[in-house]
């Protein structure tokens, strides 16, 4: 009997960190890990829950100030654990809150300093500027990449980090550098929800890509892009800020 | 004499706009501009003062449950109709039904506020009442974060001078109801409305939806709210007001109309209630019965587009309204899908909100067992992305209106249908359906 390979995604922090349909991306990833011929267990954590043993691929959402407050504690308990697995190659997808606690420091609008785990080279201050509307991204990797960006927190890079991609229309980290997102390693922080992972499947067979790779030594993938996601992107792309 | 030269100016300038075809605020923005006190004094005249309703979702339903009940006691209501919120379309709507002396012909005045505009409002005028609903997560794009939106309805209650009622079922608004409590100076009286413990997981809050769960964690009993929403059915309800049940049939649709309702009758206890302010001959009884008001609140029809029903090819049609995560999932609960042709109309305009990350909240799967017929708007294609992720099928896909419409009408020539949509897919699709049969001018 052959029994379906599985995958484990540890999601971060629903509970607090599901503001803006963070929620579909769980779901998406799930979907698509059952599309390229894996099994999924989708673990949640939420502060004070043990991050399980076996993780592949790390997902995260984001939230408001306040729920941030609370998982930025919790997290900073296992920063050791989490940049362990960052280091060692786990795939991670962070979206808007924690993108921002990945990194370095979140300083908010009213000057409290949140510490962030530093996986991501990358700071966040609150800005006075909101930066909302359909965003497309150009990236070497993955192509266009589609999104909904609702954030205020403005984030620069630093040299340990790359950028996801160019922006070409939106805002991205901040209004000055026409970049969005941050890479380090197999770790992508963004500021696109809307969901992302749905309108991108290139994203989810990234982290789907890396994650069987380092389980199970190697990654065919069998699940082409639909139609439906096609069109999606289409119709997003020409709706305007 | 100001009063009696703003109420002329203002009646001038609308008929000077009427043959122009022009606007209804703009006799509202020269007054205004003339005599920015107008407003205040107009209504600050009447015998029972200004309600108002402020919250994310429900506010024009409430309204007017809040207004027909006030009528059905015998009382003259001033409002604003059609959701026209804003300070001056309240300031050109009191020009208009104002005499030349700039009285106006009204008991009480019941006002619909949107919280972003609140604000402006209620500088110039104090409400002696208000009703705080709820904080929901639509239009976020608009106004930022809840909490930001919180705070905005914290400054109408810090506005309010007699009575404040808030949902103990919100977090968000429930605390507002205990820093009023707490207030140092004259705090107005606060009460609440509620749910039994039995119904608490009908109505998930938007904080259980963080948790992408719906299961609500078991407490132990509460005492009753000012009115409790203690049973729920098909256009019935059991509320239950000063410890004695009151089962009631209704008009309205949806579970969260049902709630809200909750919320009128407890406004309307507190407005009748209370005395005539001073000054003023209390020539209205003010006796009323609970029976009373249930009474009337049985007769209120919902509001346009929200679970309005219309007559289509001999079948009904429901228009049930969608604007956020907790709507889309109560309307999806509130209505049996069994046998009836399913059509959902997403469109992504300024006043839809732009962001569609919502839609990834809303559970689909109950629509799973027999599909959806038709997807459309200008976001037709994230919906069917959305279905497609809970394994419901779409019949057709047209982000046109006009032809999504008569594709779904075809396939569905004998069976009952249903439209969700959001607000200006709504719009859209009334004046398309008032050409095919009657549709009941806006309320």
């Amino acid at each position: 009997m052959s029994e379906t390979p599985e995958l484990l995604i540890a999601s971060l922090y629903p509970r607090d960190m599901n503001i803006y349909g963070d929620r579909g991306n769980v779901l998406s990833l799930a979907r698509r890990v059952r599309a390229q011929g894996f099994a999924p267990r989708v673990v949640d954590v939420n502060p004070g829950d043990p991050l399980p043993d076996e993780i592949d691929i790390v997902i995260g959402g984001g939230g408001q100030d306040s729920g941030q407050n609370r998982v930025a504690k919790d997290l900073a308990q296992r920063a050791d654990s989490i940049r362990a697995l960052a280091a060692d190659g786990t795939p991670m997808l962070m979206v808007c809150g924690l993108y921002q606690l990945f990194g370095h420091r979140f300083v908010t609008h009213t000057g409290d300093e949140l510490v962030g785990i530093g996986v991501l080279d990358v700071e966040t201050r609150g800005g006075a500027e909101r930066m909302i509307g359909n965003i497309v991204l150009d990236s070497e990797e993955f192509g266009e990449i589609i999104g909904y960006e609702n954030h205020s927190g403005d984030t620069t890079l630093g040299s340990g980090s790359r950028p996801l991609g160019k922006v070409k229309q939106g805002a991205g980290n901040n209004p000055r550098d026409g970049v969005e997102g941050a890479r380090s390693g197999n770790v992508i922080g963004t500021y696109l929800h809307g969901s992302l992972l749905p309108k991108n499947p290139a994203l989810s067979d990234f982290l789907i890509g890396e994650a069987a790779t380092r389980r199970y030594g190697s990654f065919t993938p069998i699940a082409g892009a639909n139609e439906t996601v096609l069109l999606a992107r289409e119709s997003a792309k020409r709706r305007p800020r | 004499m100001r009063d009696f030269f703003s109420a002329v100016t203002g009646k001038t300038v609308r008929q000077v706009a009427r043959l122009r075809g022009g606007g209804s605020a703009l006799p509202g923005l020269v007054v205004e501009r003339l005599d920015p006190g107008f407003l205040a004094r107009v209504l600050q005249r009447l015998p029972y003062g200004v309600v108002a309703v402020s919250g994310t979702n429900g506010k024009t339903t409430t309204t007017k449950m809040i207004v027909e009940m006030l009528e059905a006691r015998g009382l003259r209501v001033f409002t604003n109709r059609t959701g026209s919120n804003f300070s001056r379309g309240v300031i050109a709507a009191a020009v208009q039904e104002c005499s030349i002396t700039g009285k106006l012909d009204a008991d009480v005045a019941v006002l619909e506020l949107d919280e972003a505009h609140a604000m402006y409002f209620i500088e110039r005028v104090k409400p002696r009442f208000t009703l705080l609903l709820n904080v929901l997560r639509d239009q976020l794009d608009r106004f930022g974060e809840i909490d930001t939106t919180a705070k905005l309805l914290q400054r109408i209650a810090d506005a309010t001078t007699e009575g404040l009622v808030v949902n103990r079922e919100d977090r968000l608004i429930a605390e507002i109801g205990e820093r009023t409590r707490a207030r140092t100076v004259s705090p107005p009286s606060v009460r609440e409305f509620g749910l039994s413990n039995a119904l608490l997981s009908t109505f998930p809050s938007d904080d259980d939806f963080h948790a992408g769960a719906t299961e609500v964690a078991d407490s132990e009993e509460r005492p009753d709210a000012d009115v409790t929403l203690i049973e729920l059915g098909d256009h019935e309800a059991v509320f239950r007001i000063d410890g004695q049940d009151f089962r009631t049939e209704l008009k309205l649709e949806g579970l969260y109309n049902t709630f809200n309702a909750a919320a009128a009758l407890s406004t309307v206890r507190m407005v009748t209630q209370a005395p005539v302010l001073p000054g003023h001959p209390s020539k209205y009884s003010t006796e009323t019965t609970n029976e009373d008001l249930v009474q009337a609140l049985a007769q209120v029809r919902p509001a346009f587009g929200r679970g309005e029903q219309l007559i289509l090819d001999g079948l009904p049609l429901d228009l049930v309204l969608v604007k956020n995560p907790a709507g889309f999932r109560l309307g999806l609960a509130s209505f049996d899908p069994t046998g009836v042709a399913v059509m959902i109309a997403i469109n992504d305009q300024y006043a839809d909100g732009r962001d569609m990350s919502w839609l990834w909240d809303v559970d689909f799967t109950s629509l799973a067992a027999q599909g959806v017929s038709t997807v459309s708007g200008t976001r037709a294609w994230d919906m069917a992305l959305r279905l497609e992720h809970d394994d419901v099928e779409v019949g057709a896909v047209h982000e046109n209106l006009s032809e999504a419409l008569r594709a779904f009408r075809e396939t569905s020539l004998n069976q009952p249908r249903r439209i969700y949509c959001t607000y200006t897919a709504m719009l859209a699709l009334r004046k398309e359906l008032a050409e095919l049969t009657e549709v009941e001018n806006v309320w």
